[in-house]
């Protein structure tokens, strides 16, 4: 028998160490788990490498194959993490206790949406540096400068959120197995059909409309723009915005925790 | 000192007056009231569908209570969650852990929520976790994970725990490590809360029981009170076969009940007092007759159980 005691001292960390426990506790599972690495980083990289190869197999519009392939990659990258992978957890999540149990812990619900973002940002940002260094081992000659990236990271962080809220919407409302199954299907869809990768201007005239106005067409082509140094759209970030707000309307409405 | 008053000005913890919750037309807690005094163990008891689980997170504010009021350590544990939460140690029934969290993990991520938690290391050798840390959630054995649910509920060092069914499908030496777990729990001044379908879990552990049944409280008191509070024991002994019992009717308590059966073996059913006792041994020394294999059987907690809810516990 050990001589630990029990004695009473209760007390919890500060609203900052409480965000950064919760965010690199779900990053360390998400890195974890085979199945989202593949989604992060396998599947993006293998698009990548074989969209700059293939010569033409799929018309990317005009521009050079790897210029206009790698920022569609990395908007794959951030729908997979942002999306997918968040939607899928958290639907387990809410299956396993574990949002019930953490309702019970000093972890404010403000405290754990904020540690899932910071988790999806910390991989993000691994995810991202991956992908545009083997972009630029391919060739990739983004333009636009130091103010090319830094509309980058307003488009990506504003992406995350938007994505994480419809993420959360999925995941808070379907049961886990639902979930899994509609987030890597929406995966697949905006992947084909909402200019992640192949650009909106590929797209018949009518439609291209339509997928300006996703989530995905926004962040995607808004990547393609910053990064080809036309500038920030405002059109896109308003997209987004509009979703992210939306979605989270809705969320707050119909989250279930357990 | 050692007065009851003593205990009535004992610090409340745990105060639910006339609790109600429905879930749509279904009533789950129906004007139930209980009370937890400071560093005590006591045992919801009753079978499935009772309302333990509903009124314990109630309690631990997971819902607000559709009427009447919940109270731990004087604060609403819904609109207050936010002071409460660091002050309260929660296991649930199931669950309540990520499926590929390793267990060691787990706890020290738990522990990183708490300002003084226990060393993560010492609970995990204390609850026989030790060989399971680098383990994921989901490869645990039902016993691990209950026992892991404990260590999450007790590492922050909490004033007041709450245990929804504790040691289900435990094997017997690990209910022996919960048992002594909770005893020290409150010996070290936690207030313990915990429901339970097992009669001698909560004739052991607890301070005082609460059985309850289709949301309200059947009764309570501690397991002496219950076991004995209303009789309904018996006295048996064997002597001579066909002995005249009417004297001894005539000199027992109305209620009592006298019967030999098998031929031999005398019972008296009814409010066993030694006044009781001293009246059958006279009428037996009256009648020049030894009593043999003279016995007392109180009731179990059980036998009580079954007069009050009309089922069975475990079915």
């Amino acid at each position: 028998m050990s001589d630990l005691t029990f004695t009473p001292t209760p007390g919890t960390r500060s609203f900052g160490q409480l965000v950064w426990a919760h965010a690199t506790m779900e990053s360390r599972l998400l890195l974890r788990n085979g199945e989202q690495l593949v989604l992060a980083l396998v599947i993006p990289l293998l698009l990548l490498i074989g969209g700059a190869e293939s010569g033409g197999v799929v018309d990317l519009g005009a521009g050079r194959r790897i210029d206009v392939l790698t920022p569609g990659v990395l908007a794959l990258a951030v729908l997979s993490t942002s999306f997918t992978s968040l939607a899928i957890a958290t639907g387990f999540e809410r299956r396993y206790g574990v949002l019930k149990r953490l309702g019970a812990s000093p972890l404010p619900r403000s405290g754990l949406l904020l540690g899932k973002v910071v988790s999806l940002l910390v991989v993000e940002v691994g995810q991202l540096v991956v992908i545009s260094a083997a972009g630029l081992t391919l060739g990739w000659q983004p333009r636009g400068g130091p103010s090319a990236v830094l509309y980058a990271v307003l488009l990506v962080v504003l992406g995350t959120l938007a994505f994480a809220a419809l993420g959360l919407l999925m995941a808070g409302s379907l049961r886990a197995e639902a979930t899994l199954a509609g987030a890597n299907l929406v995966y697949v869809v905006l992947l084909v059909a909402g200019a992640v990768v192949i650009p909106l201007s590929t797209y018949p005239e009518p439609l291209q409309r339509v997928v300006a106005v996703l989530p995905s067409g926004a962040l995607a082509e808004g990547l393609r723009e910053v990064f080809a140094g036309d500038g920030l759209g405002a059109l896109r970030l308003l997209v987004l915005v509009a979703w992210g707000v939306v979605a989270a309307a809705l969320t707050v409405r119909t989250f279930r925790w357990e | 000192m050692g007065t009851p008053r003593l205990l009535d000005v004992a610090a409340t913890v745990v105060e639910v007056d006339d609790l109600v919750m429905t879930y749509g037309d279904k009533t789950a807690v129906d004007g139930l009231s209980l009370t937890v005094e400071a560093g005590s163990i006591t045992a919801i008891l009753g079978p499935n569908g009772a309302g333990k689980t509903t009124t314990m997170e109630t309690c631990e504010g997971y819902r607000a209570p559709h009427s009447g009021q919940v109270r731990v350590l004087g604060l609403d544990p819904v609109r207050q969650h936010r002071a409460l939460a660091p002050r309260l140690g929660v296991m649930l029934q199931s669950g309540g852990a990520w499926s590929g969290a390793r267990a060691g993990e787990m706890l020290r991520y738990v522990a990183s929520l708490h300002a003084h938690p226990l060393p993560v290391d010492a609970l995990v050798e204390r609850l026989g976790l030790g060989s399971c840390g680098r383990t994921s959630y989901r490869r645990l054995s039902g016993g691990q994970q209950q026992r892991l649910g404990l260590a999450m509920a007790i590492i922050g060092r909490p004033e007041i725990v709450f245990l929804d069914e504790p040691t289900a499908g435990l094997d017997p030496q690990s209910r022996r490590v919960t048992w002594q777990l909770v005893e020290q729990l409150a010996t070290d001044g936690v207030s313990v809360v915990l429901t339970t379908h097992y009669m001698e879990e909560a004739e052991r552990l607890a301070n005082r029981i609460y059985v309850v049944d289709h949301g309200q409280v059947l009764t309570s008191g501690s397991p002496a009170e219950l076991t004995s509070a209303g009789a309904r024991n018996t006295i048996s002994f064997n002597a001579k076969a066909g002995l005249e019992t009417s004297e001894l009717v005539l000199a027992l308590p109305e209620e009592c009940r006298v019967r030999e059966d098998p031929a031999g073996t005398y019972r008296i059913d009814g409010e066993v007092t030694p006044h009781t006792l001293a009246t059958v041994t006279a009428w037996c020394a009256a009648l020049d007759v030894m009593p043999e294999q003279l016995a007392v059987e109180r009731r179990t907690l059980e036998d009580v159980f079954l007069e009050l809810t009309g089922r069975e516990l475990r079915a």
